[in-house]
């Protein structure tokens, strides 16, 4: 080791070293000005070039180039209202609690997911707050009929804390109330049938 | 006062180019984009950052030595520019032709060293200070050097007059008054017969005439780098100690002007190797037998021709010498106080003192 060093500094001493030494250093700036038009591409990671650039700039103009995301990769949630059963598997599984969901039972069938589970209840509030997330993908996992999935979008910061709470019901407040209403109403009168099913079965 | 406006719009065109040249030249180097967004390319950047200076406040320190802060700038761009004065621009255009213009840059150029004081002492700042002591220890001790590089030139030209020293290079030189009969030697040695008087082109360019001018363009060009603080002699300014050296208190208009003043004299420390050097606006093409690509490329002296031809090529020269300034600075580390001083006091000025002498023997060669 120290004599390596010695010999690089004996090495550099002489004049036309020296000069040597510098224009090097010129002719490697000159071939990197010079290969200034070659660009990287936007590649995706399993791209046999992806680790291989030879020359040219490095850098990508971000918003309007960006690499490819793994398919794997974790990123913003997507919640797909119209195959969700509301069956509140995420909020219970998730670790950080980032999941809000109220779930009113509707009164009756409101139809099917595209892989056939029938849909029973709605979902007045379904919210995920992305600043809470922690990005584990638990939630996507445990999903019954995967409508819970994780998009490849990264890029969605925000001024506002409050717009990182995302909204995913597809029922406005007034419809959410009439719903309540609706099982509210059904469930008196279930209640009343019932009452009058139990004084007829007492009256005989 | 024509001249007076002219020669400052030049100036500012060439600096903002530069100025973006700059930032692109280095990002190209470091395999970056550079600037993308203002206008095509970024082109508009530099316009940009002019503007935003000009609408910054003008921030004056409480402790500083008010009048010493605001009169520095001025004097230091004043410094800068009044050198331009003598600069021949076109065999016929030159803002104040007289006949001592070297004497006279020299000595106008020594008066930014005196602002630079003022900024940095005016500031009240120990690294405006700092930044000011060093880069006026800089520039007084690579003027040396430089001046005797200078000196070497004007040996084997035998004239002070930068206009002069301009025909004397190129395939025009007996129409100017006095050299009627003067006559131009390959190598500047009478005994090789080889007469380029009306070859003129390259073989007529001061580095030709008297190749020893070769040395003294190489130890101008290193110390024309110190005098206007420049990587690799950028200690002054040394971003990484010194913040940006004397003129960290400035700001808005004050530091554009500061600003503009340290990139004319990159311009202005270049037009003068380009001139006493590598053949001022002369062509670089000689004369072949009947292709008299000199004659071509120079155009007629008094006529737009020779005006577009001598801009044209002494622009160009010099922008090749500002590219080679920014290479350098995109290559090579920055030196210490000790290699900077190292390097002038022992290996540049040795070395111009024995390249004056040869010069002076080279022009009794000539005559």
């Amino acid at each position: 080791m120290r004599t390596t060093e010695r010999k690089a500094i004996q090495h550099k001493s002489g004049f036309w070293d020296v000069v040597k030494s510098l224009v090097s250093g010129l002719r490697l700036t000159w071939k990197h000005f010079k290969n200034a038009n070659n660009r990287r591409t936007p590649e995706y990671v399993t791209d046999k070039n992806y680790f291989n650039q030879p020359d040219g700039l490095v850098t990508l103009k971000y918003p309007y180039e960006a690499i490819p995301v793994p398919d794997n990769g974790r990123y913003r949630l997507h919640n797909e209202i119209d195959d969700c059963i509301v069956c509140d598997l995420c909020a219970k599984i998730c670790p950080v609690n980032c999941i809000t969901i109220e779930s009113v039972k509707a009164t009756e069938e409101i139809g099917v997911t595209s892989d056939g589970t029938k849909k029973r209840l709605y979902a007045p509030v379904f919210d995920i707050d992305l600043a809470k997330c922690c990005y584990c993908g638990l939630c996507t996992t445990v999903c019954p009929t995967d409508c819970l999935t994780m998009t490849p979008v990264y890029d969605f910061a925000e001024v506002d804390i409050k717009n990182m709470i995302y909204h995913f019901t597809d029922l406005s407040p007034e419809q959410a109330e009439e719903k309540k209403q609706l099982l509210a109403k059904q469930q008196e009168e279930m209640a009343a049938a019932k009452a009058a099913a139990l004084a007829a079965r007492k009256q005989g | 006062m024509l001249a007076f406006v002219l020669t400052l719009v030049l100036l500012l065109s060439i600096v903002i180019v530069l100025a973006y040249a700059e930032r692109k030249v280095a990002a190209f180097m470091q395999d970056r984009l550079g600037p993308t967004e203002a206008g095509p390319y970024g082109s508009l950047q530099s316009v940009l950052d002019v503007l935003k200076l000009l609408q910054k406040e003008d921030i004056v320190p409480a402790a500083a030595d008010k009048s010493l802060f605001k009169l520095a700038p001025i004097l230091i761009f004043a410094a800068v520019f009044a050198g331009f004065a003598v600069i021949p621009f076109t065999p016929d255009l030159v803002p104040a032709g007289i006949g001592i213009g070297v004497f006279y840059l020299l000595a106008i150029i020594s008066l930014d060293v005196v602002g630079l004081l003022m900024a940095g002492w005016g500031s009240n700042n120990k690294y405006a200070m700092l930044g000011a002591m060093r880069s006026v220890a800089q520039i007084v001790s690579y003027e040396i050097p430089a001046g005797l590089a200078i000196l070497s030139a004007v040996m084997v030209c035998q004239s002070l007059d930068f206009q002069e020293i301009s025909y004397q290079q190129g395939a025009l030189m007996n129409q100017f008054p006095g050299l009627e009969y003067e006559m131009n030697w390959l190598f500047g040695i009478e005994a090789l017969g080889i007469n380029t008087t009306t070859i003129g082109g390259i073989t007529t360019w001061n580095i030709f005439r008297a190749p020893i001018l070769l040395i003294s363009f190489i130890i101008y060009f290193i110390a024309s780098l110190a005098e206007s603080n420049r990587a690799p002699f950028d200690i002054p300014e040394a971003e990484s100690e010194l913040v940006a050296g004397f003129h960290v208190e400035y700001s808005g208009f004050r530091f554009a002007v500061l600003f503009l003043a340290e990139y004319s004299m990159m311009v202005l420390v270049s037009l003068v190797a380009v001139i006493l050097f590598l053949g001022s606006w002369n062509t670089p093409l000689p004369n072949i037998g009947p292709v008299s690509l000199a004659y071509w490329t120079t155009g007629t002296v008094g006529e737009v021709s020779s005006i577009l031809w001598g801009g044209f090529w002494l622009l160009s020269k010099t922008f090749v010498l500002l590219f080679l300034q920014l290479q350098i600075r995109w290559t090579y580390p920055r030196l210490r106080v000790d290699q900077l001083m190292h390097l002038c006091w022992k290996v540049l000025t040795p070395i111009a003192l024995g390249v004056v002498l040869i010069a002076g023997i080279w022009r009794l060669l000539m005559i």
